[in-house]
C-alpha cells in the first residue's frame, strides 16, 4: 500500500497524481472464506480490520449489498462521546473514543477526529439530577467528564440562548474529548487498510439467504452467487431482522427512520457539539461550515431512507429555540438512515442460536462513535467464538434474563 | 463590459429607478430587476469567491440553478448569508456583500490556494494532516474551518414572524411556466380544485423568452390571457414566489413562499411554508441548462446561453459585447440570435457537432454569424474576466487553431429536466440517450396512499423540449390525472403551435474530447465547490467508483446550489472514467428542499413564548404574583417554592417544611394526572394495568397503586379512586399523565379491544388542592366540609363534599406523612377555592409550599418517587413494594418480566435510608464504591444515591438510596466519592426517617 503523507502529496502533484493507487481492491470472490461479514458499514469493516490486526486472520470477505460505508455510516451526524451512564456502555464507548484518538495514525487515513468537546444540555430540574449522576459515574469509570454552569456553557457556545423562556439552559454535561470525525474517512480508512491486509471487500453483493447445517453456519447466497465460510458475522443495522430471519431466529429489534439536515455552510460559530435532549435536538459545526442537525426518530417503524418532514420540523422547531441564530440560515439538505433500535437502547454484540454465526447490531442512533470499539470486541469474539469483557454484557441472553442496560435513564436521545 | 440595453427588458421598468448597495457601493437598478440583473447593468461580474480556491467568480445562471452569485444580504439581526443573487428581487435600500474573501471580493489572499492547486487535488486532507497527532485539532482544523464556510454567520435573535399554512386541494400544479399554466386550465376546467405554484414572481417561464407562436400570436399574450382566465376562476389559487420544495410519502408536498423579501418593511410574515395534501401532483418544473466542460468554463464573463438570452431578454442587460456563443445543441443558437438582433456583437457560434444545428443556424447565418462546427473551445483567456477563447477541434487534445477575443461566452450543454420532487420520493428515472438527459421513468411513478401514482411530469421537466410536444403531452397527462379524480373537459382544447424544428443534441462532456490533464485541471464542474475534471477522475482512479462514493469523495454536488449544473456532468466524467454507460453508474439521491428553506420557516410560529405553549394551572398567576420559582414539570410549569422578600430559595423551602409539619401547608396538586377509566370492563382492565388489585376497592375508597412496563420495570404510581361501580379515577405522576393515558389506549385498542372501557384524561378538568399539617382538618371544617371526621373520612377514603355552593371531592391521602387531604374542584374553580383557602391564612398559619418541599417531606418518609427512585432500570421489589404485586391475579402488565433471571438476583441493589456520618448532603447521583475495579478497569460500584436532601425537620443530610444486599445491611457504613477527590461515609438505615409508625398522618 502506497502511504498516505504531504510528501506522497508534493510528489504526486509532479506527475499529475497518477501514481495513486486504488484506495481498496475489487477482487473477483473466493469459493470460501474463514470469515464472511456481511455489511461494509464503519462496523463491518472495523470489525474486519481487528480480526486482521489483532488475531491474524485476514482471509476474511466483507460483503456489502450496495457501496461500502453507504448505510448509516454515511449518513450519520457524527458525534463522538463516551459519556455513557450504565458502565458496560461507558466501557465499551470509552474504548472506542480512545480507539479514534489514534485512528487517523493508525490506518494511515486522515478520519478529521476532532475532539472539540461535546456539551449535553441540562434544562429541567430531572436533566440536572441525571448529568449530575452521570458525571459521578464517569468519574468511577475512568471517563473524564465535568458538569458545568450555565455561564460556562455560554463561554464555551456563545450563540447558545441559555436564559430561556421556556426552556432556560440549567447546566450541562461536558465531554471535553468528545467530538467529531468525518463519517466516510472512516468507512474507508478501513476498507484501504482490510484490503491491503488482503481481505475482499466485495460492493454489490447483497446477501439473499444464510446457508447452514445441522445448526452450523456453512455460507450465504449472494446477488454475485454462493459464499461459503467458516464463521458469520452479520453487521447490518437496519437490516439485522431480515438478515435474522435468513438464518433462522429472531431479534428484538425495530427499524426505524432517523433523520438528519445540514444547512448552508457559514463561517465558523461554533466549536464544540450541543445536544439538547429536552426539547429533542442538537447541533454541531462542520468542517465545511454546514450547521449538522439532528433529533428524534420517526414513531413508526419502515425501511425506506426517506423519513418523514414532521421530525425535522419539530427538531429544527427546538434548535431555533436554542440557537436563536440559526433562524435565517436555510436548511440545504435533509435525509435519513434506517436505525436498529432494541428495546433498552443498547447494542447486541453475541453469539446468535446458528454455530459460528455472530452479529453485531441493535446501535441504533448512536453507534458512529462506538465503530472502532465495537469492531475490537467484535473481532476478538469472532476469534475466539467467546464474547471477551467488553462484549459480554451486550449478549442477546440479556433479553431473557432481564439484564438490560439501559441508557435512555440519562438522555431521550442517544446519538 | 456587462451593460444595460436601452428598450430591452421586459420586465424591468425603467421609469422606477431603484438605488441598492453592493459592498458599500451605491448603485442603481429598476424595478423588476433581480440583484444579479441590477448588478450585471452595473458591470459588476465579479460577484464572490470559490470555496476552496478561491477563485474569482461571475454569474452563471439566472435562477434558482446559481451556483456562484451567492452574497449577503441585509443588516444587523436580519442579515441573511448565502442568499442567491438570481433569485432575490431588487428593492429600494437594498443592502448586499460578498462572500468568502479577505480582504476584498477583488484583492483575496485567499487566491494563493489556486496557485497551490496541485497540492489540492479531490480528497487531498484524507492524505495528510495525519503527523504529529495533535495537529489536526490545533492547527490544520482551525485553518480549514475559517477558509471553509461560505457566508457570514447571523445574529442574534431573528426579528422576523414565520408561518405555516395546510392547503388541501385536488390538483397541485408546481411550476408556472406554459406547460404547468396549461395544465393548470385543463384541470381547473374539468372542476377541480386547483393551486398552481411559481417560484418566481412571474408566471411564464421559458416561454416568454423564447416566444413561438402559439394560436397564431405571440406567447406573451396567450400568457397573460390565460392567467387572467384562471385568475379569474374561483377553484383555482395561484401564489408566486413559492417553490415546491420537497415531495414526502403519499405526496405529502411541501412548498415555500416568500412574502416580504422582496421589499423593505413590508410588513406580516417573512416566510410562509405550505403544506399541502393534493390528491394528485403535476410537477411542470422545467429544465436546466448544462454548463459545458472546458478550461477555464468558470472565468467570469463565461455564463449559460439561456442566462445570457434571459438577461438581455428580460431585463435588459447584456454580458458583453462581444460574445462567443458554444454549443452542442440548437438551442443556444437563440442567443446569438438575440444578442444580435439587440446590436451587440457575436463573432463565432462554436457547434461540437459535425452536421451542426437545424433551422435556427440557418437564421444565424442569415444574420451574418459565423458558425465552426465540430469545433470546441480549447480554454478561456482572462482572469477576473473573459478575454478570449482559444478554437480547437471537438476531437482532438485541443490544439489551438486560432484566438479569438471577446468578453463574454455563452454555453450551452443541453438541458437536464427538474426532477427533484420526482424522485423525492420515490419515483424512477430513465437515461434518454437522445436527450441526452435523465428524465421520469413513467412506469414507475411516486405512489399515493392507494397505491397508485400521485405524481405526473409535464413540460421540458418531462425532457419535451419542443412547444409542440409540450402543450400536447400536457394535455394528455392532465386530462389522465383528472380521470383519476373521476372528472373530464373538453374546454380546454389544444392550442395550435409551430415549434422550430431542432437537430438532435450531441453528448458532449469534455471539451475537446482528448483534452489534456492540463487542461482538464482547470475545467470545472461544480463551481462552488470547486471540483474540476481531473478530481472526478482521481476518484474513479482511487476506486471510488459508486457515484455516491465519487460525490463524497470530490464534494461534487454537494454546495448550496445541490448539483443542479454539476452532477450529470460529473456523473458522465465518472463513467467515462470508468468506461462505464451513464445509466449503468446511476445517479446520486434528490433530497429535500429543492432550494434551501429558511430554518425560520420550518418552526413557524413555535418560539419562544410558543414554542412548547406552557401549560398553566388556574393558580399559576397567584404563583407567579407571590414570588413562585417556577420548575418545569412536563410541559407544566410547577412553583419550585415561593421566595419571599429577603429570602433565599433555601430557605424558602426550609421555611415551607417548616410550616407544613408545624401548621398547615397547601399545594396546588392540579398538575396531578387524572385519567377516568369508566365502562362495566374497568375492574378487570385495571387489574391488567396496575400491579395491584383494583376491581376489589369499595366504593369511597382509594388505593395507592403501581404501573409498571412490560419489562416490568416500574413507571408510575399513584391514587386510584373508585367513584362508582363502573368508574375510577386514576391519578398518575404530572409528568406521567399523557404517556400513561395513550399507554392505555394503546393496550384497550391492540389487545383488549373486547373490554368495553372507556379512558379519558380529565386531568385539565378538576384543580386539586392539598391541606397539609396537623390543622388541615380544621381548615376544612372552616371551609364548610361537615364530613371529613376521621370516622367518616378514614386514611384513603373520599367523600364529596359543598364547599360555598361549589361542588368538590376530598379524598384523604397524604404524601408528606401529615394529615392530609386533597379536595379536588373544577378547573373554573380552582383560584376561588385556593384563595377561600388562603384567606384562613393567619387564623391557621397557612403557607403555600412548592415541589420541592413537597420532594424533601416525601423523601422524610422514605416515599418513593418516580423519576428520582425510579429510572427504568428499578423494579418494585427493588423497592421493598412487593407488598402491591398482587398474588392474586394471573397475570398484570410486568408479571412475566418479572420472572426473568436477573428481576429475582439477589444482587439487586435495593431501597434504603442513608445518612452521611458528618450530617452533611451527600452529594446528588453520587454513587457508593466497593473494592477494586471490575475486568475492564471500572470502580466497583455496590450502590447509589436516588435522593437527597437537607431535611429541615431532623436538621441533618438524609438521602434514600439503592445498595447491593441493603436492607440486610442496616448499620453498615459505606462510601461514596465525590467529584472533589474526597469521599462521603454514609450509615445504611431504614428509608423512613420520619414518623416510622404513622402518627401523623392519622391525627
Ligand atoms: C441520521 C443519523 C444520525 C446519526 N447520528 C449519530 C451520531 O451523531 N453519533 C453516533 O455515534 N451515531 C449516530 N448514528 C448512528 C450510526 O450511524 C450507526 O449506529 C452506525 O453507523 C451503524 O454502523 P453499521 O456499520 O452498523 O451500519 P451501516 O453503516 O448501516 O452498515 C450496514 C451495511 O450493511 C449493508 N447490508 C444490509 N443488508 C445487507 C445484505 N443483505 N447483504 C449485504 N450487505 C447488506 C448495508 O448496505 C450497509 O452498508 C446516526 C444515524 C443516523 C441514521
Amino acid at each position: 500500500m502506497k502511504r498516505y503523507s504531504s510528501f506522497a502529496i508534493v510528489r504526486e502533484a509532479f506527475r499529475n497524481h497518477s501514481g495513486w493507487k486504488k484506495a481498496w481492491e475489487s477482487p473477483i470472490p473466493k469459493k470460501k472464506y474463514d470469515v464472511v461479514i456481511v455489511g461494509a458499514g464503519g462496523h463491518g469493516l472495523a470489525t474486519a480490520y481487528y480480526l486482521g490486526k489483532n488475531h491474524g486472520i485476514t482471509n476474511v470477505a466483507v460483503l456489502e449489498k450496495g457501496w461500502l460505508g453507504g448505510g448509516n455510516t454515511g449518513r450519520n451526524t457524527t458525534i463522538i462521546r463516551s459519556n455513557y451512564l450504565q458502565d458496560p456502555s461507558a466501557a465499551i464507548y470509552e474504548k472506542s473514543r480512545s480507539l479514534y484518538e489514534n485512528l487517523s495514525q493508525d490506518l494511515n487515513y486522515n478520519l478529521m477526529f476532532s475532539p472539540r468537546g461535546v456539551m449535553m444540555l441540562a434544562q429541567t430540574e430531572h436533566e440536572v439530577r441525571g448529568y449530575k449522576r452521570t458525571a459521578m459515574a464517569n468519574a468511577l469509570q475512568g471517563v473524564p467528564t465535568e458538569y458545568i454552569s450555565p455561564e460556562k456553557v455560554k463561554e464555551l457556545c456563545p450563540i447558545i440562548n441559555i436564559s430561556g423562556p421556556r426552556y432556560p439552559v440549567l447546566g450541562a454535561l461536558w465531554q471535553a474529548r468528545g467530538g467529531t470525525a468525518r463519517h466516510d474517512a472512516v468507512a474507508w480508512g478501513y476498507a484501504r487498510k482490510c484490503s491491503d491486509m488482503g481481505m475482499h471487500i466485495l460492493q454489490q453483493k447483497e446477501v439473499t439467504s444464510i446457508i447452514s447445517k445441522n445448526g452450523r453456519i456453512g455460507g450465504v447466497a449472494t446477488t454475485g452467487g454462493d459464499i461459503l465460510c467458516d464463521k458469520l458475522c452479520i453487521v447490518v443495522a437496519g437490516h439485522s431482522g431480515a438478515l435474522a430471519e435468513m438464518g433462522g431466529f429472531r431479534l428484538p429489534l425495530e427499524s426505524v427512520a432517523l433523520q438528519a439536515l445540514v444547512s448552508e455552510p457559514i463561517k465558523p460559530v461554533m466549536d464544540v457539539v450541543v445536544m439538547a435532549n429536552t426539547v429533542h435536538g442538537y447541533m454541531s459545526q462542520s468542517d465545511k461550515g454546514e450547521m449538522v442537525i439532528g433529533g428524534g426518530a420517526d414513531g413508526y417503524n419502515n425501511y425506506t431512507q426517506r423519513g418523514s418532514f414532521h421530525h425535522i420540523e419539530e427538531t429544527v422547531r427546538s434548535l431555533v429555540e436554542t440557537f436563536p441564530m440559526i433562524s435565517r440560515l436555510k436548511m440545504l439538505r435533509q435525509w435519513g438512515g434506517i436505525v436498529d433500535m432494541t428495546g433498552d437502547r443498547s447494542p447486541i454484540i453475541s453469539k446468535t442460536p446458528l454455530e459460528n454465526c455472530f452479529i453485531n447490531c441493535g446501535w441504533g442512533t448512536g453507534g458512529f462513535k462506538a465503530i472502532p470499539g465495537s469492531g475490537w470486541a467484535t473481532a476478538e469474539m469472532v476469534a475466539s467464538g467467546e464474547a471477551g469483557p467488553l462484549a459480554s454484557p451486550f449478549s442477546l441472553n440479556r433479553f431473557k434474563e432481564g439484564r438490560f442496560i439501559d441508557e435512555s435513564v440519562a438522555a431521550g436521545v442517544a446519538h | 463590459m456587462s451593460s444595460r440595453i436601452p428598450g430591452h427588458g421586459g420586465l424591468v421598468n425603467s421609469s422606477k429607478p431603484l438605488t441598492f448597495q453592493f459592498n458599500g457601493k451605491e448603485l442603481e437598478g429598476f424595478q423588476g430587476d433581480t440583484l444579479a440583473s441590477a448588478l450585471l447593468a452595473n458591470n459588476q461580474l465579479l460577484i464572490g469567491r470559490s470555496f476552496k480556491y478561491h477563485r474569482p467568480r461571475g454569474l452563471v445562471a439566472s435562477g434558482a440553478e446559481e451556483p456562484n452569485g451567492l452574497v449577503g444580504l441585509g443588516e444587523a439581526n436580519s442579515f441573511e448569508p448565502n442568499a442567491r443573487a438570481t433569485t432575490t428581487e431588487l428593492f429600494d435600500g437594498l443592502v448586499s456583500c460578498s462572500q468568502n474573501h479577505w480582504p476584498s471580493l477583488e484583492f483575496d489572499i485567499g487566491y494563493v490556494n489556486n496557485y497551490l492547486s496541485s497540492l489540492l487535488p479531490a480528497g487531498f486532507y484524507y492524505k495528510t494532516f495525519i503527523h504529529p497527532r495533535p495537529a489536526w485539532k490545533y492547527i490544520f482544523e482551525p485553518i480549514i474551518r475559517k477558509s471553509a464556510g461560505l457566508g457570514k454567520p447571523t445574529k442574534g435573535k431573528d426579528p422576523d414572524k414565520y408561518e405555516h399554512f395546510y392547503a388541501y386541494v385536488d390538483v397541485l400544479i408546481v411550476g408556472g411556466g406554459i406547460s404547468g399554466l396549461y395544465s393548470a386550465k385543463v384541470a381547473a376546467k374539468s372542476g377541480a380544485r386547483v393551486l398552481l405554484i411559481e417560484q418566481t414572481p412571474h408566471l411564464g417561464g421559458q416561454a416568454s423568452i423564447d416566444n413561438p407562436l402559439i394560436d397564431q400570436g405571440s406567447i406573451a399574450k396567450w400568457i397573460t390571457e390565460l392567467t387572467k382566465e384562471l385568475e379569474g376562476m374561483n377553484n383555482v389559487t395561484i401564489k408566486a414566489r413559492t417553490v415546491g420544495v420537497g415531495v414526502y410519502d403519499h405526496g405529502y408536498s411541501l412548498a415555500y413562499e416568500r412574502l416580504t423579501d422582496h421589499e423593505l418593511n413590508l410588513n406580516g410574515s417573512r416566510h410562509r411554508l405550505w403544506k399541502i395534501r393534493a390528491k394528485q401532483i403535476i410537477t411542470a418544473t422545467g429544465a436546466i441548462e448544462r454548463p459545458l466542460s472546458f478550461a477555464n468554463n468558470d472565468v467570469p464573463g463565461v455564463m449559460l446561453a439561456s442566462a445570457v438570452r434571459n438577461y438581455l431578454t428580460n431585463y435588459g442587460v447584456s454580458i458583453g459585447d462581444r460574445t462567443v456563443v458554444v454549443t452542442n445543441n440548437d438551442d443556444a443558437y437563440r442567443t446569438a440570435i438575440s444578442l444580435k438582433n439587440a446590436g451587440l456583437s457575436v463573432p463565432l457560434i462554436i457547434d461540437s457537432r459535425p452536421s451542426g444545428a437545424g433551422e435556427l443556424a440557418k437564421t444565424a447565418r442569415d444574420l451574418g454569424i459565423r458558425i465552426e462546427n465540430g469545433k470546441a473551445i480549447s480554454i478561456v483567456h482572462g482572469k477576473d474576466r473573459v478575454k478570449g477563447i482559444s478554437l480547437c477541434d471537438q476531437v482532438g487534445s485541443g490544439t489551438v487553431l486560432e484566438e479569438i477575443s471577446c468578453d463574454a461566452v455563452a454555453m450551452s450543454g443541453g438541458w437536464s429536466p427538474v426532477v427533484h420532487l420526482w424522485s423525492h420520493c420515490g419515483g424512477k428515472l430513465n437515461w434518454d440517450n437522445e436527450l441526452c438527459a435523465f428524465r421520469p421513468d413513467t412506469q414507475l411513478p411516486p405512489t399515493g396512499v392507494n397505491g397508485l401514482a400521485c405524481l405526473s411530469v409535464v413540460g421540458s421537466a418531462n425532457g419535451d423540449l419542443l412547444i409542440d410536444d409540450i402543450l400536447r403531452v400536457t394535455y394528455e397527462v392532465t386530462l389522465r390525472v383528472i380521470k383519476e379524480l373521476g372528472l373530464e373537459t373538453n374546454e380546454a382544447p389544444l392550442p395550435s403551435t409551430k415549434g422550430i424544428k431542432e437537430n438532435s443534441i450531441s453528448a458532449v462532456w469534455k471539451m475537446p474530447y482528448g483534452a489534456s490533464t492540463k487542461l482538464k485541471s482547470k475545467t470545472w464542474l461544480d463551481f462552488q465547490n470547486d471540483v474540476k475534471v481531473t478530481d472526478v477522475e482521481l476518484a474513479a482512479q482511487e476506486g471510488f467508483e459508486s457515484v455516491e462514493h465519487a460525490k463524497r469523495y470530490t464534494t461534487l454536488g454537494m454546495a448550496t446550489d445541490q448539483g443542479k449544473l454539476s452532477n450529470i456532468n460529473g456523473l458522465a466524467i465518472l463513467s467515462e472514467s470508468l468506461h462505464k454507460d451513464i445509466p449503468s453508474v446511476g445517479t446520486t439521491t434528490f433530497r429535500p428542499p429543492y432550494s434551501p428553506i429558511s430554518m425560520g420557516s420550518i418552526a413557524g410560529e413555535a418560539r419562544s413564548e410558543l414554542f412548547q405553549p406552557i401549560r398553566k394551572t388556574p393558580m399559576h398567576d397567584w404563583h407567579d404574583k407571590h414570588g413562585a420559582k417556577w420548575e418545569p414539570v412536563g410541559h407544566w410549569l410547577r412553583p419550585y417554592c415561593y421566595v419571599q422578600k429577603g429570602e433565599s430559595v433555601k430557605q424558602a423551602v426550609f421555611r415551607e417544611v417548616t410550616a407544613c409539619r408545624n401548621k398547615v401547608g397547601v399545594l396546588d396538586a392540579s398538575t396531578l394526572g387524572k385519567i377516568m377509566v369508566r365502562g362495566k370492563d374497568s375492574g378487570k382492565f385495571l387489574d391488567m394495568i396496575y400491579t395491584n388489585m383494583m376491581s376489589n376497592l369499595k366504593l369511597g375508597k382509594c388505593r395507592y397503586g403501581l404501573i409498571c412496563s412490560e419489562n416490568g420495570f416500574l413507571i408510575d404510581d399513584g391514587v386510584v379512586a373508585r367513584i362508582d361501580e363502573n368508574s375510577y379515577l386514576c391519578h398518575t405522576t404530572s409528568g406521567g399523565a399523557e404517556n400513561i393515558h395513550s399507554m392505555m389506549e394503546e393496550w384497550l385498542q391492540t389487545e383488549w379491544w373486547d373490554f368495553e372501557v372507556y379512558v379519558t384524561n380529565v386531568t385539565e378538568q378538576f384543580s386539586q388542592i392539598t391541606v397539609v399539617g396537623e390543622n388541615a382538618r380544621r381548615v376544612l371544617e372552616k371551609l364548610g366540609c361537615s364530613k371529613i371526621c376521621s370516622d367518616s373520612l378514614p386514611f384513603m377514603g373520599w367523600v364529596d363534599e359543598k364547599v360555598f355552593g361549589v361542588d368538590v371531592r376530598v379524598y384523604r391521602i397524604s404524601f408528606s406523612g401529615e394529615l392530609s387531604f386533597e379536595i379536588s374542584v373544577p378547573s373554573n374553580k380552582g383560584l376561588f377555592l385556593w384563595n377561600e383557602i388562603l384567606s384562613l391564612e393567619k387564623e391557621f398559619g397557612i403557607t403555600p409550599y412548592g415541589t420541592e418541599a413537597l420532594h424533601v417531606m416525601r423523601a422524610e418518609k422514605g416515599f418513593i418517587m418516580i423519576g428520582d427512585e425510579t429510572d427504568g432500570t428499578v423494579i418494585p421489589q427493588d423497592l421493598g413494594l412487593d407488598w402491591a404485586l398482587s398474588k392474586k391475579k394471573n397475570d398484570y402488565i410486568g408479571k412475566r418480566a418479572h420472572q426473568r433471571l436477573y428481576m429475582s438476583n439477589p444482587e439487586r441493589w435495593k431501597l434504603v435510608g442513608l445518612e452521611s456520618t458528618d450530617g452533611s448532603v451527600i452529594p446528588e447521583g453520587a454513587y457508593a464504591i466497593g473494592l477494586g475495579e471490575n475486568e475492564v478497569g471500572q470502580k466497583v460500584t455496590i450502590g447509589r444515591v436516588t435522593s437527597t436532601y437537607y431535611s429541615p425537620t431532623l436538621k441533618k443530610g438524609i438521602a434514600l438510596g439503592l445498595v447491593a444486599y441493603g436492607p440486610d445491611r442496616l448499620g453498615e457504613t459505606i462510601q461514596f466519592p465525590t467529584l472533589t477527590n474526597s469521599v462521603v461515609e454514609a450509615k445504611i438505615v431504614s428509608p423512613i426517617f420520619y414518623d416510622p409508625d404513622g402518627f401523623k398522618q392519622n391525627v
